[in-house]
């Protein structure tokens, strides 16, 4: 049994301990919002917040998140950095197809955590390893600089 | 998703008008042309227990879309068509996708399919119509009870009013006497003049569900006693398993069963990852077939040759020998363009629960009526025994509108060996290496000008695989041996060239090729406004003037030329040292898109910073709708353009993940700006015209900044340090 905290509550699961935690969030807890799309850290669909920090969970053994919080896009809008990201997405009206924006949004947000007023460059490097096939990035790149001017990472 | 929700569903769908304590309304409008129907928009004939509309006791309205929303936008624009007429509370509408039924399908296509960048030019009439009727049979619902004219009620924000007497009925409460009343003949469509909704910038009705992670795709549905399933495929096209040994598979945990179907080794399991780690461990022979001789390096060469060779003839004008010996300068080219994955960021995958009498498949499909029938023939039920629910999709890009039915069809397949509900995944690995790409292409160009620079002949001949020979599309979109998507943008050259010609060498081989956002344009946009642009080079005039110069007068290339070139001050704005602009204008589903793009080189690469687009669609149902389509079709474009190419060795293909077959990344994103001609025009499609002229307006300012012409894609090939 490996157990953690998910989106704030104690969670067991008894899986393989080298299961992606991509998939042990989807297919064992049932949390769909984080996505798959390469499974090898090149898109970041999967992105979710590993002790406030945005990791690839495709590629992180579930073992690494044993006794720490993860954070995934169903549990985002606890925080107001969070909700201020969503609304801020909602505002810009960012998504298409949508599929990668959980992935967006969670590396939107931990970015916003440690730079409250990320210069674009900061912007760029934060968000390289997300890909958006709909080509949302410069939705995404107004959306931010909206959710740091709302000020929700204080 | 919640299957229970989507019984209930189907259930209120099958179910007669009476018992739902709502009003349904149905329309079937036989497929024609657009201006067809337009023209002649009578009669309908009614299907009552099929619907778009339904309207709750409590006023909440639910619109059932039929097109299948990949992205695009169309469970916000077709609403808003229905919403212009049905003048309902917009605040209380919602949106769910259509199940399989004839009232489903396309009014042009004849069947249940979104592409074709068709969405709003087949439903613009339609949908208004329905939410005419709807309001229609409220109002007189309304008139009846009150005993007052019809004409003296109106309908505003989901209530009918009654003016001189000052009553009001909520929509949920006429609702059901409104369902009882018989359907009206004819109904009139307000005047574009007294639009509300359409033309306005109106938000998307998906974005709450697709910032919360709640938002359902294929991926995310799970079905109790599900197994996952995921599939080694011959990796030649073609091929078909010798033998193998799954020993090792099977005793992997989590692993239920291992199975042989048509398209190779099937590993059914309990979860995504104990079914990838066991197909690792399959040892298969494979029959790798004819496929194995496939190289890139050596196809190009046999197409190039080939394009030197009289084909069959797509457009022929005037004398093309008479017109080359009269040439005052001429030049020939030859183009390479590559296969083509569309990697859309959601893989492929299917759910299947397979039953006696009923086969329930949730995918994200973009051709549901296709999938049915190849699901029934597969699985021996009746089309009517099939159920498709569609989900969101990750992407569409045309992939998901496979005229094979492949990965549904291999899905049913998966169903009837593993006797669960099964969840078919392709890997990104499989999403890559599964075919059905866009075509390769070698083209052939020669072109004369006259002393006055103008153009004086044209030939070009093109060589590629054809789509639709071998699939249902064939006999209607293929003429004299020339499938239309293979030349469209070729054949359809608007510029005035008095000799003109172009032929197609249509090959085969076994890669299967598919539609890919923009089909032929995606291919031909490219080859001939390069050219033209080499044109304009040697003839020495401005790229821009000189295909004003050569368009018809009355042509609508023109307008999106003009503004294009206007708001990138082309000519006249001072560009940083090193930047150069590159233009294009294409038409591709009757919609017209110029392109100025701004780029420069870094570490001998093209840079493109910024990409000024004029478009005209007609008129435009949401602004921002266009506004993102455009944005989203340049990225799409300029992926390619910059980086986009499949090959094979030995049959194999050497791309299989987003390390190697890479889209384009935030720090390669241009400033996108979207300017909109204004038009009366009907509507014509958005989804695809952006992408087209991407790739020729950076490669002629590559040409501007570097003196090179680019004849190749993806331009990453070439190093200009």
């Amino acid at each position: 049994m490996i157990s953690f905290h998910l989106n704030g509550k104690n969670t067991k699961v008894d899986a393989d301990p080298n299961t992606p935690l991509l998939w042990v969030l989807r297919d064992d807890l049932q949390l769909t919002g984080t996505k798959y799309g390469c499974g090898i850290a090149q898109c970041g669909a999967c992105t979710v917040h590993l002790d406030g920090r945005a990791v690839r969970s495709c590629v992180t053994p579930v073992s690494m998140a044993s006794g720490r919080q993860v954070t995934t896009i169903e549990g985002l809008a606890e925080t107001l950095l969070g909700k201020t990201v969503q609304s801020a997405w909602q505002a810009v009206d960012v998504p298409q197809c949508g599929y990668c924006q959980s992935g967006q949004i969670m590396a939107a947000s931990a970015l916003l955590k440690e730079h409250p007023h990320p210069s674009d460059s900061q912007i760029t490097a934060a968000m390289d390893g997300n890909l958006c096939r709909c080509g949302t990035y410069n939705r995404i790149r107004t959306a931010i600089q909206m959710a740091a001017e709302q000020g929700g990472a204080k | 998703m919640n299957a229970d929700q989507n019984a209930s569903r189907r259930k209120f769908l099958k179910d007669s008008v009476g018992l739902l304590g709502g009003l349904v309304i149905g329309f079937y409008l036989p497929a024609r042309s657009g201006r067809a129907y337009a023209a002649d928009a009578k009669p309908k004939q009614v299907y009552p227990p099929n619907a778009f509309i339904h309207i709750a006791p409590d006023d909440s309205i639910t619109i059932v879309v039929n097109k299948s929303e990949m992205g695009q936008g169309v469970y916000t624009s077709l609403p808003m068509l229905i919403n212009e007429e049905l003048e309902a509370d917009w605040s209380r509408i919602s949106v769910e996708s259509a199940p399989v039924a004839a009232v489903y399908n396309d009014t042009r296509f004849g069947m249940q399919l979104t592409g074709g960048s068709s969405s709003i030019p087949s439903s613009w009439e339609q949908m208004r119509q329905v939410g005419a009727v709807a309001r229609v049979l409220l109002i007189r619902a309304a008139a009846a009870q009150w005993g007052v004219p019809e004409g003296e009620c109106h309908a505003e924000n989901s209530q009918v009013i009654h003016a001189v007497s000052g009553q009001k009925s909520s929509y949920g409460k006429l609702a059901d006497a409104a369902a009882k009343l018989p359907m009206p003949e004819n109904v009139a469509l307000k005047s574009p003049k007294d639009f509300k909704i359409i033309g306005k910038p109106m938000k998307r009705l998906d974005t709450p569900e697709k910032i919360n992670g709640s938002a359902k795709f294929g991926l995310d549905v799970y079905l109790p006693g599900m197994l996952t399933v995921l599939i080694a495929r011959c990796p030649v096209f073609g091929g078909k398993v010798k033998s193998f040994n799954a020993d090792e598979a099977r005793k992997l945990p989590g692993v239920q069963g291992v199975y042989q179907v048509p398209t190779g080794i099937a590993v059914a399991a309990t979860g995504f990852w104990p079914a990838r780690t066991a197909r690792d461990l399959l040892q298969i022979e494979w029959d790798e077939g004819a496929g194995a001789t496939l190289s890139t390096p050596a196809m190009f060469a046999e197409y190039l040759e080939l394009a030197k060779q009289p084909g069959a003839v797509a457009r022929h004008d005037g004398d093309t020998v008479q017109g080359f010996k009269h040439a005052h300068k001429s030049i020939t080219a030859e183009y390479e363009v590559p296969y083509l994955a569309h990697a859309a960021m959601e893989p492929l995958n299917v759910v299947v629960d397979l039953k006696p009498d009923q086969c329930i498949i949730w995918t994200g499909t973009q051709a549901q009526t296709m999938d049915r029938a190849a699901a029934a023939k597969i699985s021996g039920l009746k089309p009517e025994q099939v159920e498709i629910h569609t989900t969101y999709l990750g992407g569409g890009f045309g992939r998901r509108a496979n005229p094979r039915s492949d990965f549904v069809s291999e899905a049913v397949q998966v169903a009837m060996a593993v006797g669960h509900p099964v969840k078919v995944v392709w890997t990104r690995e499989d999403d890559t290496q599964g075919g059905n790409y866009r075509p390769m292409w070698a083209d052939h160009i020669e072109a004369g000008i006259n002393k006055d620079g103008k153009p004086l002949a044209w030939k070009h001949t093109i060589v590629g695989q054809s789509i639709v020979a071998g699939t249902a599309f064939e006999s209607f979109m293929t003429h004299n041996g020339i499938d239309a998507t293979s030349v469209e943008g070729a054949a359809t050259l608007p510029y005035l060239i008095p000799n003109l010609q172009v032929e197609l060498h249509s090959v085969k081989n076994e890669v299967p090729v598919q539609w890919w956002r923009s089909v032929g344009h995606s291919h031909t946009a490219f080859v001939v406004e390069t050219m033209m642009d080499e044109l304009a080079h040697i003839a020495g005039r401005d790229p821009v003037a000189y295909r004003l110069d050569i368009l018809p007068s009355n042509s609508r290339y023109r307008g999106v030329l003009k503004l294009a070139a206007e708001k990138s001050g082309w000519g006249k704005k001072k560009l940083p040292a090193g930047h150069a602009y590159g233009v294009a204008v294409h038409q591709s589903f009757n919609s017209y898109v110029a392109q100025v793009a701004q780029v420069s080189l870094e570490n001998g690469k093209a840079r493109v910073h910024r990409v000024i687009a004029a478009v005209d669609c007609g008129q435009v149902v949401n602004p921002d709708g266009v506004h993102q389509q455009i944005e989203s079709a340049i990225v799409f474009g300029l992926s390619a353009a910059l980086h986009g190419a499949i090959t094979l060795e030995k049959g194999r293909v050497m791309q299989s993940n987003f390390n190697d077959y890479p889209p384009l990344r935030y720090s390669e994103m241009p400033q996108v700006e979207v300017h909109i001609v204004a038009s009366s025009e009907p509507p014509s499609g958005i989804g695809e015209p952006g992408t087209p002229p991407i790739a020729p307006a950076v490669a002629n300012a590559l040409f501007k900044l570097t003196g090179k012409r680019l004849r190749r894609m993806p331009f990453d090939q070439e190093n200009f340090a």
